[in-house]
């Protein structure tokens, strides 16, 4: 698997794509940090950025690197290599370059500023951290997608419309039925129901770590409210672990059943 | 070598195989023929589970080869399409296939045979199809496998290269291999096939030599035996 791993990283990390991404949020650190000079908004901006941005490129990235790589994939698969490892490689692969562009991207702005000195320094590791869970779990989501659909055109319209209703379909109906049933306790209800949205959740989790309630919103003080600050950050990222491993043991499971 | 028990295979509601029953024992080239849609791809793929069947076993050396792995290491593919990461180099490429494969390969001869050396260092989303059809060949012939199954192999090469592939074949097929070949060139069957395998309609229809096809039509060319089985058929 790891050799998988490593040619897929490898052909990967020369893409033009990887280095605009990279660009992107080495640009986005460096305008944040130095225009803003204010670590908790800018801390606060890259957060909105991350939760929508992560999941979308990992979601084009993981559909598109899979249709491409069809024809490859199935000369792999004439090799003696388990499927598991083939696909197992191939996904760690995107899901490891693109966490890395988004790691680096921000990290070097984040040390030359002197983020490391300051007490910020673990609000934007959780941040980084989060980018990558994100991008582990829309990856994975998106690959699952293109194993289902052959016609890649609909595949891309699945992958798309998945991003969409999780960045911002999901909050309007769960604002709506929140309207529609005001009269009905639903504390338990939004708890549970921001526990479907990774996207929900990441941004909870750093919200409770900024502890910022006035950010908070409906969900994220509900949250504060049921688990406290500490248990509530723990739940949630155990939560997002659970929803980059369950992806990626339906894609295994796919993978192994599917004809190539 | 081969034997193939009883295989079905449904694509949804289209059935291709339909109980399909073969054996290879002895070394040389076996053409794998039949109508556009009659099943010879999925047979190939089937023998290297890429596409899982219904129904039906296939050995190979007397092992059972479903859900199974590691006899891969005796065959060489060569896919019908030939595509590759646009990112890597045709060296890298042709390294990361030895890494996985981790015995020793005589790429180099083959390079050479097929004028890549120029290429080596080219990306793959660089080259035309033909010669990345050639770096097909290199990467299925550079093992020494004792089972080769090519899918289409002369789809988009020049006629030089077509020689130098024929010729490779023979030389191989002396060495004791064995080929699993689809082909729609029928003087390439006429050619290169010791025995020829004919599927129709999800079943072999025939299996033998060439000889023994042309006499069982009552046809002197090969071409039009085909033809004429696909006429009676029709």
């Amino acid at each position: 698997m790891l050799k998988i791993l490593k040619y897929s990283f490898a052909d990967l990390a020369r893409s033009r794509w990887s280095y605009v991404y990279f660009g992107f949020y080495l640009l986005l650190g460096f305008v944040l940090l130095f225009l803003n000079n204010d670590l908790s908004k800018a801390v606060i901006t890259l957060m909105n950025v991350i939760v929508v941005l992560t999941p979308m490129i990992g979601t084009i990235f993981g559909i598109m690197y899979f249709y491409s790589a069809r024809e490859f994939t199935e000369l792999l698969l004439s090799q003696p290599i388990k499927r598991r490892d083939i696909f197992l490689g191939q996904y760690l692969g995107i899901a490891l370059s693109l966490s890395l562009s988004l790691v680096v991207g921000l990290g070097i702005p984040f040390i030359i500023y002197g983020v490391a000195q300051s007490s910020e320094i673990w609000d934007f590791a959780l941040l980084l951290l989060v980018g990558a869970f994100l991008t582990f779990i829309f990856v994975a989501l998106s690959v699952n997608i293109s194993l289902r659909n052959e016609n890649k055109v609909k595949g891309f319209g699945y992958a798309i419309l998945l991003w969409l209703f999780m960045a911002v379909i999901y909050d309007g109906l769960f604002l709506i039925s929140l309207i529609m049933f005001d009269d009905y306790p639903l504390d338990k209800f939004t708890l549970f129901a921001s526990m479907f949205n990774p996207i929900d959740l990441s941004r909870i989790l750093v919200l409770l770590k900024l502890d910022i309630s006035a950010l908070l919103g409906y969900t994220g003080a509900l949250f504060q409210n049921f688990f406290g600050n500490g248990s509530g950050m723990i739940i949630s990222l155990l939560v997002l672990t659970l929803w980059a491993i369950l992806p990626i043991g339906l894609l295994i499971r796919t993978a192994k059943r599917k004809d190539f | 070598m081969i034997r193939i028990e009883n295989l079905y295979k449904r694509f949804g509601r289209l059935q291709v195989l339909e109980g399909v029953n073969f054996q290879i024992e002895e070394q040389g080239v076996v053409a794998v023929l039949g109508p556009n849609g009659s099943g010879k791809t999925t047979i190939l793929k089937t023998i290297l589970g890429m596409v899982l069947p219904q129904e039906g076993e296939i050995y190979f050396d007397n092992q059972p080869v479903l859900n199974n792995w590691d006899y891969r290491n005796r065959i060489g593919y060569m896919p019908q399409i030939a595509r590759f990461p646009d990112n890597l180099t045709v060296r890298e490429l042709i390294e990361m296939i030895k890494n996985i494969r981790d015995v020793d390969a005589n790429e180099h001869a083959l390079i050479e045979r097929f004028g890549l050396e120029s290429s080596m260092d080219k990306k793959l989303g660089q080259l035309s199809g033909g010669t990345k059809q050639k770096v097909n060949i290199v990467l299925t012939f550079m093992f020494d496998s004792p089972l080769l199954i090519l899918d289409e192999p002369t789809a988009g090469l020049d006629p030089v290269s077509l020689i130098r592939l024929k010729a490779l074949i023979q030389e191989e097929k002396e060495k004791g291999k064995t080929f699993l070949i689809t082909t729609h060139i029928m003087s390439l069957v006429e050619e290169l096939s010791d025995q020829i395998v004919f599927l129709l309609e999800g079943q072999i229809f025939f299996q033998g030599s060439v000889q023994e096809l042309k006499d069982q039509t009552g046809q002197k060319n090969l071409e039009h035996s085909i033809a004429k089985i696909l006429e009676s058929d029709a």
